[in-house]
């Protein structure tokens, strides 16, 4: 296949940017798609010109580390992480766009990749459940309902990838902080700070400057676990119930 | 060094001892050593700072219960949220000797079974160990809400794994490394919140530094700003994970790296028994020269998958639908007609790669090979249904499909063995103390508890062990002697610490020669593959390091990085990660060839059987192979701790 | 390059141990109190969604009353007065009325001021644009809530005009209420006027009544957001109907 690729270039973070055209020859539909971003950054290497920076590290679609906008969709047109993306999805000929995840949360950092360190700080405000290694009952002392394991368990795929601030038109962060919350909240073990974690970790989401949910539903539709958006609603309704234990 | 030199390669030096290695009842040394082992004043631990390198399932954990204790931990990881370590990808499960299922599993069985299973070249108290806290690892998991799967009276659910004959194995669904290393960063954000845990990720150690014989911090590169940093400490813990990358293509992440244990190998930790890698049969082949990583898939494939190649070469062209029944070897069922398909991985993987080298593999070709096997459900369609096997392995066609582009309920999958995971790694003793003071080492970055082969899900299980109770139990006992003497930031050892990376970084920039990082590291992992992989002779082996030695001299003068030191360059970072493998590499070659035996995970020609089977030899190999670092120049130095068995005894094992 | 030395240069120390009161040994910290933004965004949120509520009811209401006009005009004339007289004796006449246009008036403020500062945070959540965006269904649905929006609003000033305060007179001035809309209706420009601000109405409900149940915490499971969907489609496609009824058949002649 022959492609034209048009790709973000951003020296650092205080460069402006802006999208050089390269074309790529050779891709074969077996590739994936970060492989042939490894061909094209081979060929530049070859002709003197540093390489296009992304992240990926698994490449198996399950660290959340890979990720950026393909023809301005995020993740490209299949619902899986780009990692897991094949050439196949495109035609001979077809020009593709290559961004960065864009939301001002997620600062570039160079090229294609961005500083996600926000979702790392929601995490802190109250995503986890306080237990000190060593204090845990038996593992059998609190059996757990399979239909809120099982939900538990869908809301805890999420990867952290961040398509779902990149799909969003408000660049909202709702999708990723309301699947930690429901995760948590299924759980017998995550009540003691259920009302303490949604209002600590939705007052950091705002601090990071993510914006509000207009429940959209992009998020869902770009997430590669197809985390769905009842977890936003789930978040809200943690929320308002925290309100009114507090008020 | 007044050891002779061996076959011109290594030289033997004075044997070494497990030191730290209580006495008494295998079930009561745990419980006496952390007795035994000091206390450190909560008053005091705030003033004693400890290193983590990586931030995988052993230095999450590790990193949040040293933090929770109250000492000043700093955490490194080189992705950009720890969140993001390789033990993510860990799919099938973790054991733990609960005995849930109540079929007769106990801690003893499951250390039964962890000996037995590395082929008798692990430690029994280090395994017993393992097998002791495994059950705290639930029970702390499931504290931390990590969602394993559970039954309909809402209790856990097991599964039995990897041929062992109880149910033992906790999971989340395909997705149980995950979910544990979820749990672990929660737990490491929630104590970096608290302030006892500081953060530096997009960080790469790139030396180790010892000062007085003891480690005492590292050289890190803030891999975004290009900075090189020094962080002094009073101890440093490397949880930083395997070396499978070395082959190329393993299903280990693309920036998993030897580096951190490197580094400290050449600072004077030992490495041990480098050799010993397993290969994992069932993952998707290559598709071509591109490719840049292989993905597993779950085992349990081979509970209804039939394995075949055709009988003829002509014949692996053809669309598989088309060859008739009679023209089909199912050669693992001719082979092992008690075992079958479900032989274990070392043999499945290399049985596969004598049919391909045969000339009968399938699949595009790449280089001279057709490099794959077809793992075929067509039978068990025909048996259980279509929808049965959906329900079964629905995730994991879908996988195979969205990454091949072909349905597996129509055309047989193809299959063929990956580097999965090293269980050789830095040499520690019971208290995971390498043999520099002061540097521990957890999880799949030592060396100590797997032998010659990893049983399923005892990876996961190894970490978390480590990193939530082995290592805090342990380290308290160095950590008492301090705070040690602080250390001026102009000492000469920091200095030459820091000169020497500077340098390498300045040489790698420098070289500006005509080959990419890649082609050496592709290179390379072609000779790993070739002659250390899963079959290995003394002649490949020899070719290998001369092959190695060459190509690492061609790397130092013909390589090509570029861009600049003080921004995110990515280039840079391999060449230095593929330096040390080529180190490494050399390393893995001699040790295989020192080890004349097959066992575990490898096989050696020399030493099989009548009828080609591994043959062990307790007599001469029944030890660990520890090396020193010879010097630039020199020659690595083999330690050898012999191995004692006390409550187990040694078998060989058979498949037929 | 430049060289950083972190690590606490620290002093070697005595060893000694704090009077044991200043001890602060371990780090178990749970959820703590952080710095709180003034108004969350799901603050923002919940206030659109219970404002919007309140004009849900007032609309099905105020559609209920519109389709009196083919009962007749005494009807609806009738209607039109009770609504005077609703709550009398116990409130002063056109009390009640009053009681609800305070508070629509309110609810419409607070429904606005938080959609534009929710509006004004999206815009600073992403100041860099993407060169290439998907055509989306959400971002027609986004703009249609927020261009809709602010259309309604205008509408609504001009409705007022029209049919409260007779300001705006079309079709000629008549002091009658049934008078007036039928007057009005046999106007084409005017029943077009009409008809798209239903058509904005029937967008903004239809997304709005999801919106509210996402933010009140109703959809909850898979099957609960098919629940909220279909209410959401049966309200906007009711709404639409019942409102655009009187001026088609008003224009059309069928109502004498």
């Amino acid at each position: 296949m022959k492609l034209t690729l048009k790709i973000w270039r951003q020296s650092g973070p205080e460069d402006r940017g802006g999208v050089v055209t390269y074309p790529i020859d050779g891709v074969s539909e077996d590739m994936s798609f970060l492989e042939m971003l490894d061909v094209l950054n081979e060929g530049l290497i070859a002709e003197g010109e540093e390489p296009v920076a992304f992240d990926s590290d698994c490449r198996e679609g399950i660290c959340g580390m890979c990720g950026v906008m393909i023809n301005g969709e995020a993740h490209g047109p299949e619902r899986t992480t780009t990692c897991q993306l094949h050439m196949r999805s495109f035609r001979d000929g077809d020009e593709i766009v290559i961004e960065p995840w864009r939301a001002d949360a997620f600062p570039v950092i160079k090229d294609l990749c961005v500083d996600r360190g926000a979702f790392d700080r929601i995490i802190q405000a109250g995503g986890y459940i306080s237990a000190n290694t060593g204090s845990a009952p038996d593992a059998h002392a609190t059996p757990v309902p399979k239909e809120n394991a099982d939900r538990a368990f869908m809301a805890a795929e999420c990867i952290g990838c961040g398509a779902c601030v990149a799909a969003c038109p408000n660049a909202s962060g709702m999708l990723f902080m309301g699947s930690k919350i429901t995760h948590l909240g299924e759980f017998p073990q995550g009540q003691p700070e259920r009302d303490a974690r949604v209002m600590s970790m939705t007052a950091q989401h705002d601090l990071e400057g993510f914006g509000g949910c207009t429940n959209l539903g992009e998020c869902s539709r770009a997430c590669p676990k197809g985390i769905p958006l009842n977890v936003i609603s789930q978040m809200n309704g943690d929320l308002l119930r925290a309100q009114r234990h507090q008020a | 060094m007044t050891a002779p030199l061996i076959e011109g390669l290594y030289r033997e030096g004075d044997p070494i001892a497990d030191t730290a290695a209580p006495d008494g009842p295998i079930a009561e040394k745990w419980t006496k050593h952390q007795f035994d082992n000091q206390l450190v004043n909560p008053a005091n631990r705030r003033k004693l700072d400890v290193i983590i390198v990586g931030t995988g399932l052993a230095g999450a954990s590790a990193g949040a219960t040293l933090g929770e204790a109250g000492y000043n931990v700093k955490s490194f990881c080189y992705q950009d949220s720890p969140r993001r370590a390789h033990s993510i990808a860990a799919q099938g499960g973790i054991n733990a000797a609960k005995n849930y299922k109540g079929d007769g599993d106990s801690i003893y069985r499951l250390f039964y079974d962890t000996v037995k299973g590395g082929d008798y070249r692990s430690r029994e108290d280090n395994t017993y160990r393992l097998a002791e806290v495994s059950a705290d690892i639930i029970d702390q998991c499931v504290a931390q809400g990590v969602p394993f799967a559970r039954e309909y009276g809402g209790l856990l659910d097991n599964r039995s794994f990897g041929g062992v004959q109880v149910s033992r194995t906790f999971y989340a669904r395909g997705q149980t490394g995950q979910q544990l290393l979820i749990g672990a960063y929660q737990a490491l954000e929630r104590q970096i919140a608290a302030g006892s845990v500081k953060m530096y990720s997009r960080h790469e150690m790139l030396e180790l530094i010892v000062v007085d014989g003891k480690a005492r911090g590292i050289i890190a590169r803030d891999m975004v700003s290009g900075e090189i940093e020094t962080h002094l400490a009073d101890a440093v813990v490397l949880a930083s994970g395997g070396y499978g990358n070395v082959y190329f293509l393993s299903t280990n992440a693309m920036g998993c790296n030897v580096t951190a244990s490197w580094r400290a190998h050449r600072k004077g930790a030992y490495f041990a028994n480098p050799c010993y890698t397993q290969i994992h049969p069932t993952c998707i082949p290559v598709s071509g020269e591109h490719q840049s990583k292989l993905t597993l898939m779950s085992e349990s494939l081979r509970n209804d998958g039939r394995i075949w190649v055709p009988k003829r070469r002509e014949d692996c062209e053809k669309d598989p639908r088309d060859i008739p029944e009679e023209d089909r070897d199912y050669y693992l069922e001719r082979l092992y007609p008690s075992f079958g398909n479900l032989v274990p991985r070392d043999i499945a993987s290399r049985q596969a790669k004598n049919m391909c080298d045969e000339g009968r593999g399938v699949g595009p070709k790449v280089g001279d090979f057709r490099r794959g096997v077809y793992l075929d459900f067509k039978e068990a369609i025909g048996r259980l249904g279509e929808d049965a096997v959906r329900a079964k392995y629905g995730n994991l066609f879908d996988m195979y499909k969205q990454i091949t582009g072909e349905d597996p309920y129509q055309v047989p999958m193809r299959i063929y063995p990956a580097v999965h995971y090293t269980m050789g790694g830095l040499w520690v003793d019971y208290d995971l103390q390498a043999t520099i003071p002061g540097l521990f080492v957890a999880g799949e970055a030592n060396f100590s508890d797997h032998g010659a082969n990893r049983l399923g899900a005892s990876a996961l299980m190894q970490g978390l062990a480590d990193g939530y109770f082995v290592l805090p139990n342990t380290i308290r006992n160095y950590l008492a002697d301090g705070p040690y003497e602080a250390i001026d930031a102009k000492h000469p050892a920091v200095i030459e610490a820091q000169d020497s990376v500077e340098n390498r970084i300045q040489t790698l920039l420098g070289i500006n020669g005509d080959r990419s990082v890649d082609s050496f590291h592709k290179e390379l992992g072609h000779i790993m593959w070739e002659y250390c992989g899963m079959e290995r002779t003394d002649e490949g082996l020899r070719k290998a390091i001369d092959l190695i030695r060459s190509l690492r001299d061609e790397f130092w003068r013909n390589v090509r990085v570029l861009g600049a030191a003080d921004t995110l360059n990515q280039s840079l970072e391999k060449a230095g990660r593929v330096a040390d493998f080529l180190e490494l590499g050399e390393l893995m070659c001699i040790d295989a060839l020192h080890r004349r035996e097959s066992c575990g995970g490898h096989f050696r020609a020399e030493s099989q059987t009548e009828d080609g089977e591994a043959l062990r030899h307790d007599d001469e190999f029944l030890y660990v192979g520890a090396w020193e670092w010879g010097g630039e120049d020199g020659n690595p130095v083999l330690h050898k701790e012999a191995l004692e068995y006390e409550f187990i005894e040694l078998k060989q094992r058979s498949y037929k | 390059m430049r060289t950083a030395v972190r690590g606490r240069a620290r002093q070697v120390s005595d060893g000694g141990v704090r009077p044991s009161s200043t001890v602060l040994t371990v780090a178990t910290s749970t959820i703590a109190g952080r710095q709180r933004p003034k108004t969350g965004s799901i603050l923002l949120k919940t206030v659109m969604a219970v404002t919007g509520l309140i004009f849900v009811g007032f609309i099905l209401a105020h559609m209920y009353g519109n389709l009196m006009i083919f009962a007749g005009r005494e009807a609806f004339n009738e209607y039109a007065h009770h609504l005077r007289e609703l709550g009398s004796p116990m409130l002063p006449e056109g009390g009640f009325l009053w009681i609800m246009r305070i508070t629509l008036l309110v609810s419409l403020v607070l429904h606005a001021a938080s959609a534009f500062a929710l509006w004004a945070r999206a815009g600073k959540a992403r100041t860099v644009r993407y060169v290439q965006r998907k055509g989306q269904w959400a971002t027609f649905v986004k703009r249609s809530m927020r261009w809709g929006g602010a259309a309604l609003l205008i509408f609504v000033v001009f409705h007022i005009l029209h049919f409260t305060t007779n300001t705006i007179q079309i079709g000629g001035n008549y002091d009658n209420p049934a008078d007036r809309l039928l007057n009005s209706f046999g106007v084409w420009w005017a029943v077009l006027i009409y008809l798209f601000a239903v058509a904005c109405l029937g967008m903004h409900l239809l997304h709005g009544i999801w919106s509210a149940g996402m933010t009140l915490g109703l959809n909850t499971s898979l099957d609960a957001a098919e629940r909220l969907r279909l209410t959401a489609i049966l309200v906007a496609v009711v709404v639409v109907v019942g409102f655009a009824l009187p001026p088609l058949a008003i224009f059309l002649g069928l109502i004498p």
